[in-house]
């Protein structure tokens, strides 16, 4: 019965979308009062019938109700109920409905928090929203539909792949789609500004927020894949520049540098076309992203099971949403006229900069993914484009994006005095000389040399974003309780910004010292075997057998020493689960700020009771995912700034043409 | 100043339908049956690697590249553990009664589990290898299992399949391939 | 299509079997600077019944097989590029993850270079032409008038 309330809720929402994405379009057109007050009970329908079948499914499979064929192909009994509740978006049905589910929230959050927004403009970003979730719910009930019943119903599930049954990867897909979806916002407000003819420093400021919201939730979603690969694969690689990871990571680029693009509409009116463009890729290759994995296009360790019916139906929802956006940005673009004006050498000058070398990025990267497909669609045979392909052609790109990171922060808007500014700089430039001397003393190979200059591009940004706070807030030139005062009536966004700057220092030492320095040993080990490692001792104690709630394996055990104390135990296992019939291997991990020290449990060798072992020193890894939470928390102290907040401040609120505020400097 | 016409602002949804239609020929060629994991065979139109394997047991024939030599034979990569080896291998019988010469690598197998498989379903084979390392199948290329190649008069590679041969491959590529290349 | 669910059975048989692993303790070598370079070789070739993963990182069968085949030919004293080119002549070039610079792969090496210039390009044409624009109108010194006091809010004046 509920999997039957679901899906008509499913078909109910479907209907409704259909009336949100017509009905205010034509209003805001033709001037209809009523039919623009449609969109607003429309997106609160949307979102009760999109959740109540987002819940449906979850009842199904939090009892394991396996007469839903799509409880019974991914789920099981035995399966904790984290893994359950969790493995609702871990299939391809379900975590559509997830997407559609966090559409219709950021749908109704415009709904009722966009009471400042003109009325024109919230019922056409309302009704865009409306169109995106018509073509995701039609999606899933012609092709993915997760109601589906089965008869007779199996008396068991076929399980989760146990690789997925982890707490890290359980709220990955979540924030994923947060931000995902979340770029659906920017999306929906550019192609109203597009329809309305209209971008202002008012709009900028309206969609700014919902972008950085999105941002730092993706933020989130990509370090919680990455930190769930570190652990879980068994290797400690953390980044593989796989098809699916370039997918999220496509749509972060794009975004990040929307984030930077809309600051200069906001603040100077300026950029207006070009950021309208980025707001519509960010979406864009969110939705592209969406085709890559589920059309089966390519292949990936974390491709879904792909069909390709499904993937015409997704091809042509790319059609018709990225076409025909773009084709109204060519048509409506030419017609934004861009006010401020501003010398190369200057605040916006660096943001220019740092949005030509992001997108280049982000082409970059979706030139390596798609070259292979490309290639093959046109008989030109099969080609890998691996992780050297990335590193030699992406990673310089990032270099000057993070030099300019600091100094662009620093300089006056309109026109900059870039050598006065380096003068402000010099001690963290003192730093960044620092980190690449202290380093590059230390530097046998090429390699080293150049990990050396990413250590000193790492504190270059610490100290840089320091000096930059420590400047606004006259620390050390004067009193403290001066400063102190200074502190708290700096802007949150000052604060946000210098945080996700600095984060990113912090994270780019992570990526540079546990890239380069990393160390490790492989060896076949008896009880009692010691392992020294970068200055610690392993102690193998042996391994014991365990049994699981679906799973049974074995337990090394190892003690770790320093100097001769007892530090840590490490205790990593190799699984076996007998449902899905597969392995995992989970990784023994002391993490340090220094670095991980992580074990491997391998394969007992029949003859000599000896266990194959794999230990690593993996240098200030823990470094990346701190960096990159924290970068996110610095989206999160931006918008908690009062002129930041979702869904227009009451300040902005203006009738017909909102005019900028004077922006002080 | 207000509606305005230009070019380089097409740009972008330009691309945008280029490429939908290089996806949309794609998925095209995935649904008629084109598998994205299929590895086109390095060793097209070119001879065939030089080995020389023994039998499955002691005193058994081997196999080795000069048997290959003279006539449109098909080379076969198998293993008893292979479910799929099983799948396809009523229709390796089928064509070994009909008289094409098939050779069979056998691939990382115990010689009693191999002797079974063959007793039990049949052995089409004019010659077993048995590549207990599996460094042979190495210079063949071979990735999946079964692999089957079609190896012309003059001892060159024609043809690779991956993967157990179904009905239809066998009428479409490789009957015509073997008839084409015995004229 | 029934084709297509057995050769995905064929190929998930093969990966399944494989967790994680990679190199085992009886491959590595005893030379210390061979061992390296057989490390920094198969961690540039493709694992083909993996999905984009070097031998180096794979513990199927047959990644297994080529890290040993690289170690033995290194001790038989091949060069890098040697090695490099067995596993191609065998394989193909799908296992170089890093791809050759060819005819096949122009577009995709000259590619990051052609969009930054591209990009260079036109921001250079577009500052120049702003820069045209405002000079037509007003003096830099009344543009940077004008736009005081127009608050910082834009040129439109000078926009002809």
């Amino acid at each position: 019965m509920i999997p039957e309330i679901g899906q008509f809720a499913l078909i109910l929402a479907l209907v409704i979308s259909l009336i949100q994405g017509t009905l205010p379009l034509v209003g805001a057109a033709k001037n209809r009062t009523q039919w623009i007050a449609v969109a607003r009970p429309a997106a609160r329908g949307q979102f009760l019938f999109v959740i109540t079948a987002f819940f449906c499914l979850m009842q199904a499979y939090v009892t394991s109700d396996f007469s839903v064929a799509n409880v019974a192909h991914n789920s099981h009994t035995l399966k904790p109920m984290l893994y359950k509740v969790s493995g609702v978006w871990g299939n391809h049905e379900g975590s559509m409905v997830l997407w559609v589910a966090i559409l219709a929230i950021f749908g109704l959050a415009v709904a009722e928090f966009g009471s400042a927004l003109p009325p024109s403009l919230k019922a056409r970003v309302l009704a865009i929203q409306g169109l995106i979730g018509f073509a995701f719910l039609a999606f899933i009930l012609f092709t993915s539909n997760p109601f589906l019943r089965l008869d007779p119903a199996p008396l068991e599930g076929n399980g989760l792949n146990p690789i997925l049954q982890d707490p890290g990867l359980a709220f990955h897909p979540p924030f994923l789609y947060l931000g995902y979806v979340g770029f659906s916002m920017a999306f929906s407000f550019a192609v109203a500004a597009l329809i309305e003819g209209r971008v202002d420093p008012a709009w900028a400021r309206w969609v700014r927020p919902w972008t950085l919201a999105a941002w730092c939730a993706l933020t989130v979603g990509i370090a919680l894949g990455s930190w769930w690969a570190y652990y879980e694969l068994g290797w400690g690689g953390w980044w593989f520049w796989d098809p699916v990871e370039n997918a999220s990571f496509i749509p972060w680029l794009v975004g990040t540098a929307l984030l930077h693009s809309a600051i200069v509409v906001e603040k100077r009116d300026a950029l207006k076309s070009w950021t309208v463009l980025l707001a519509i890729l960010a979406f864009s290759m969110s939705l592209l992203g969406t085709f890559l994995v589920r059309s089966g296009v390519l292949t990936s360790v974390h491709a879904f099971a792909s069909d390709p019916d499904r993937g015409v139906f997704i091809l042509l929802l790319l059609v018709f949403v990225i076409g025909g956006s773009l084709t109204l940005y060519a048509i409506r673009a030419p017609g934004l006229k861009g006010g401020g004006l501003f010398a190369p050498i200057s605040r916006e000058g660096a943001l220019v900069l740092n949005n030509l070398l992001l997108t280049t990025g982000a082409a970059v990267v979706l030139l390596g993914t798609l070259y292979p497909l490309i290639l093959d669609a046109f008989g030109g045979g099969k080609v890998s484009v691996g992780p050297p392909f990335f590193n030699t052609t992406f990673v310089p790109l990032m270099v000057p994006v993070m030099l300019a990171a600091v100094i662009g922060a620093m300089l006056s808007w309109k026109r900059g005095d870039i050598a006065a500014v380096l003068g402000r700089l010099k001690i963290a430039f003192i730093f960044a000389l620092i980190g690449v001397g202290v380093t590059s003393f230390f530097a046998g190979t090429l390699k080293d040399v150049l990990a050396a200059f990413g250590i000193g591009i790492a504190a270059w940004l610490i100290a840089g974003s320091a000096v930059e706070i420590a400047e606004r807030i006259a620390l050390f030139k004067g009193p403290v309780a001066n400063s102190m005062r200074r502190a708290a009536g700096l802007p949150r966004s000052a604060w946000g910004m210098a945080i996700a700057h600095g984060a990113l220092g912090i994270m780019v030492a992570g990526i540079t010292a546990s890239s380069a320095w990393r160390v490790e040993k492989i060896q076949l080990m008896q009880p009692g075997d010691v392992v020294e490692i970068s200055g610690y001792s392993l102690i193998f104690e042996g391994a014991k057998k365990i049994n699981g709630p679906n799973y049974h394996g074995d337990r090394g055990i190892f003690t770790v020493t320093k100097d001769g104390r007892t530090i840590a135990a490490l205790t990593p296992e190799k699984r076996d689960y007998p449902a899905e019939r597969s392995q995992t291997t989970e990784a023994g991990i002391l993490t340090m700020v220094s670095g991980d020290l992580y074990a491997v449990l391998g394969d007992k060798n029949q003859s000599n009771a000896a266990w194959t072992t794999r230990i690593y020193f993996n240098p200030l890894v823990a470094w990346i995912w701190v960096g990159a939470i924290l970068m996110a928390g610095g989206g999160v102290v931006s918008l908690t700034d009062r002129r930041l907040r979702v869904g227009a401040p009451k300040t902005a609120r203006q009738k017909t043409r909102p005019q900028p505020n004077p922006v002080g400097a | 100043m207000t509606a305005k016409f230009s070019l380089g602002y097409f740009l972008p949804a330009i691309l945008t339908i280029v490429l939908a239609w290089v996806f949309w020929s794609y998925l095209g060629e995935i649904k008629d049956g084109k598998s994205i994991q299929d590895l086109p065979s390095a060793l097209i139109d070119k001879p065939a690697p030089t080995f020389k394997l023994p039998g499955i047991s002691a005193g058994d024939k081997g196999f080795d590249s000069a048997d290959l030599k003279g006539r449109v034979a098909l080379v076969n990569v198998w293993a008893s553990w292979c479910p799929p080896c099983r799948v396809e291998h009523p229709l390796l019988m089928q064509m070994a009664r009909e008289g094409i010469p098939i050779f069979g690598i056998n691939y990382k197998d115990k010689p009693d589990a191999a002797m079974r498989f063959l007793t039990e379903l049949g052995n089409p084979y004019q010659a077993i290898g048995a590549d207990r390392s599996g460094r042979v199948a190495i210079d063949w290329g071979v990735y999946g299992y079964p692999e089957t190649y079609v190896i012309d008069a003059k001892g060159h590679i024609r043809y690779r399949h991956v993967g157990p041969i179904m009905p239809h491959d066998l009428a479409e590529k490789i009957r015509p391939l073997i008839k084409a290349l015995g004229k | 299509m029934k084709r297509l669910v057995l050769l995905g059975f064929v190929i998930a048989a093969v990966i399944a079997a494989s967790p994680v692993k990679a190199v085992e303790p009886n491959e590595i070598l005893e030379d210390p600077k061979l061992e390296q370079r057989a490390r920094a070789l198969s961690k540039d070739l493709r694992c083909v019944v993996c999905q984009n993963q070097s031998i180096d990182d794979s513990n199927a069968s047959l990644a297994r097989d080529l890290r040993v085949v690289v170690r033995e030919r290194l001790q038989a004293g091949d060069t890098d590029k040697q090695i490099i080119d067995f596993v191609v002549a065998r394989y193909g070039e799908f296992v170089l993850l890093n791809p050759r610079v060819n005819a096949r792969t122009y577009l995709l090496w000259g590619g990051p270079a052609l969009v930054l210039i591209f990009g260079i390009l036109g921001l250079v044409f577009w500052f120049r032409r702003r820069g045209k624009i405002a000079n037509d109108g007003l003096s830099p010194e009344e543009e940077k008038r004008l736009a005081e006091l127009l608050g910082q809010t834009g040129t439109e004046g000078s926009d002809k």
